[in-house]
């Protein structure tokens, strides 16, 4: 049996409905349609009563969300595309994201937003939101970059009393295979080792730890060892297993298919250059999408974003100093 | 693009609609046939990302196209194919836009549905639902602020994204201003998956324009005729200064949500229905009844189009993509302002 990334996550929501009655879920097209990418397949009819199809209405969607979780409810709310979430963007920083804050109530909501690019989407479906999600205090964002994660975290993000922003990439939805769901995970919040080194430490998230494994993988033939660090969450930021590994390697390099301002690339220089700046053996480095909008042509989106090769000529640079 | 200041005094109101009937027609027919192509374009792999057909609304769309002029503005939607056509754009843009060449006039940046030319009053959609309309309306306030005259912009938008907070903070912003918008919505029953019953509770979606105090306006969207006739008098309407105007069509679409999709959702109850006739066919009828044409020129217009069509795809296929190393990475017009550092990719 071989389950895909796409998969995990309609396995991760089942497992949220069949465990714990509070758990719905709410989204364009996901009920008897199964959502435009099928992450919902068959869950309305094996769960009657917990899946709704919502209006074209992502500020409404996102706000009975929050009512909902304020009755002590676990809305997942699937946003069809992670760029529309923009549309529900108010409700989401001013209202989900303040609630326990102003007033104790914790409010549990999970947003799924399908993020990132693919060949030939354009800017209008291929953004990648993290970055400005995190920046709000009040939300948790999840950036899983392999099927256990996606798994293991959207289970994890149902259950916990803060609205977590789950960032699934639409890149890895079919590409990527696993043998098994697992039955344990590493802790929320907690980074993982995805590859061990000791020459230059890569620190990636979501679908560019695959570009990040893969550069890796071309420059080991050349006698370079390169650690690649796994953030899966991007808030709360796990600075210390990033800090252990620049300990290991002296040089770091962030990786990120966001765009270059600010972000999460720039957050994990700022903090290990502020706190562990003896450690680097040369100034730290950093790889994002270009500061365009995304291309539509396949031509110019292959440019936009970090690739293999890209991640690769970096590192070459840096560890030549 | 039609030009409907044909004097009726001179030519006769009959010549005046058979003279758009005639035009509408062929557009529709050019629409049609070039939707066909995209489609087998992406079944041939031709076609980077998604392909979105108007296949079932070339009618109503053909009907705002004719009834504009040059000087209006208009911001078609996802399933606008013939509109588009009808108000000047050319097989050629759409199909630069669509296969991604370098000289197209969205330049391999943005594809399929998301293109237009500004400028000529031809605006480029985005993706979000509802965005477009409070952005006509913005184009209208500006030429009315410029002292010019006799504008108006259409806009369209499906059942769905009627749903959205942008179509209604549009519609009132519209009608506080009074502004000359006409809003087509294409009720055909669906958004993407989902039937009326999940999108909105009211009767009719006209019943939306009583609320926000502009004037409402219901056509069957099978029937060119009706088409032609309705969407007319908004535009009209509009243009004499009697503010906002709805213009909602009912029809089906008769295609999937995008080509990826076999819209196996579809009642068939409404297929069969009304609403589920082929409005070229129905066109096709009326021009055959009314003896406006007959079958010998309508297979002449088809082959024409069939040709202009298959010339202009082998020519754009020939055509550059565009080239990331003489790409100019920046979204900022003023030059000063670009950013120089080299992560922040210029
Ligand atoms: C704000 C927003 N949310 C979600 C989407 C995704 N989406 C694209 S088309 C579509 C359905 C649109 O239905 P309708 O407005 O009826 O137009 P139709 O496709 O039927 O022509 C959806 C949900 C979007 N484009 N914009
Ligand atoms: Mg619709």
């Amino acid at each position: 049996m071989s389950i895909t990334y796409l998969e995990a996550i309609r396995e991760a929501q089942a497992v949220a409905l069949r465990d714990d009655p509070r758990v719905f879920i709410y989204g364009q097209d996901v009920a008897a349609f199964g959502g435009a990418f099928k992450a919902t397949k068959n869950l309305a009819r094996e769960f009657p009563g917990r899946v709704f199809d919502a209006p074209i209405s992502e500020d409404a969607m996102i706000g009975m969300a929050v009512g909902a979780a304020v009755e002590g409810l676990r809305p997942i709310v699937e946003m069809q595309f992670a760029d529309f979430s923009t549309a529900g963007f108010n409700q989401i920083v001013n209202q989900a994201a303040t609630l326990f804050w102003r007033t104790k109530i914790p409010c549990s909501l999970t947003v799924r937003l399908p993020f990132g690019g693919t060949s030939g989407s354009g800017p209008f479906h291929s953004q990648s939101l993290e970055t400005i999600y995190a920046h709000y205090p009040g939300l948790i964002v999840m950036t899983p970059a392999t099927v256990e994660d996606a798994y293991s975290m959207l289970i994890a993000a149902v259950a916990i009393d803060d609205p977590v922003i789950f960032c699934e990439h639409k890149f890895l939805y079919y590409h990527l295979k696993a043998e098994a769901l697992p039955s344990e995970a590493l802790p929320v919040g907690k980074a993982r080792i995805a590859r061990e080194g000791r020459d230059l430490t890569i620190v990636a998230y979501s679908a560019m730890v695959h570009e990040a494994l893969a550069a890796a993988a071309e420059l080991a033939p050349e006698g370079w060892q390169i650690e690649v660090v796994d953030l899966r969450t991007v808030k709360p930021l796990d600075t210390d297993t990033v800090m252990a590994s620049v300990a290991r390697t002296g040089r770091l390099l962030c990786v990120g298919e966001a765009w270059p301002w600010g972000g999460v690339t720039a957050e994990v220089i700022a903090r290990v250059a502020s706190e562990g700046f003896g450690l680097l053996d040369v100034p730290p480095q950093r790889l994002n999408a270009k500061d365009t909008p995304i291309p539509y042509h396949p031509n110019l989106w292959a440019a936009h974003r970090p690739t293999a090769r890209a991640i690769a000529v970096a590192a070459r640079k840096m560890l030549r100093q | 693009m039609f030009d409907t200041v044909l004097d009726a005094s001179v030519v006769g109101e009959t010549d005046r609609l058979r003279e758009l009937h005639l035009s509408a027609y062929r557009f529709m027919l050019q629409a049609r046939l070039l939707d066909e192509k995209l489609a087998s374009l992406y079944r041939a792999g031709k076609i980077h990302g998604g392909v979105f057909l108007s296949r079932g609304q070339e009618a109503l769309s053909v009907a705002i196209g004719v009834s504009l002029r040059k000087t209006d503005v208009f911001a078609p939607l996802i399933r606008d194919s013939a509109g588009r056509l009808a108000f000047g754009e050319t097989i050629l843009d759409s199909l630069q836009t669509c296969l991604g060449s370098a000289l197209g006039p969205m330049r391999g940046r943005d594809g399929n549905v998301h293109r237009g030319k500004p400028r000529e009053g031809y605006l480029a959609m985005i993706s979000h639902l509802g965005a477009m309309i409070s952005v006509v309306n913005g184009t209208l306030f500006a030429r009315r602020f410029k002292g010019v005259k006799d504008v108006v912009g259409v806009t369209c938008i499906g059942d769905g994204g009627t749903a959205t907070g942008a179509f209604h903070e549009a519609l009132n912003q519209a009608a506080v201003e009074k502004l000359p918008l006409v809003l087509v919505v294409a009720n055909n029953q669906y958004a993407y998956s989902t039937p009326n019953d999940r999108e909105f509770a009211c009767a009719d979606l006209t019943d939306r324009a009583v609320g926000y105090g502009i004037t409402p306006h219901s056509v069957d969207g099978t029937d060119l005729t009706a088409c032609l006739d309705v969407v007319g008098r908004a535009v009209a309407q509009a243009r004499r200064g009697e503010g906002p105007q709805l213009v909602v069509a009912s029809l089906l679409r008769l295609c999937g949500h995008g080509e990826h999709d076999d819209a196996g959702y579809i009642d068939p109850k409404k297929k069969n229905s009304p609403l589920g006739r082929d409005c070229l066919k129905v066109a096709e009828d009326i021009l055959l009844n009314r003896q406006w044409a007959d079958a010998t020129e309508m297979a002449v217009w088809r082959n024409e189009a069939l040709r202009i069509i298959e010339t202009t795809v082998a020519r754009v296929q020939r055509e550059p993509a565009p080239d990331p190393f003489a790409e100019h990475w920046t979204a900022i017009s003023t030059r000063d302002l670009r950013e120089t550092h080299d992560e922040l990719g210029v």
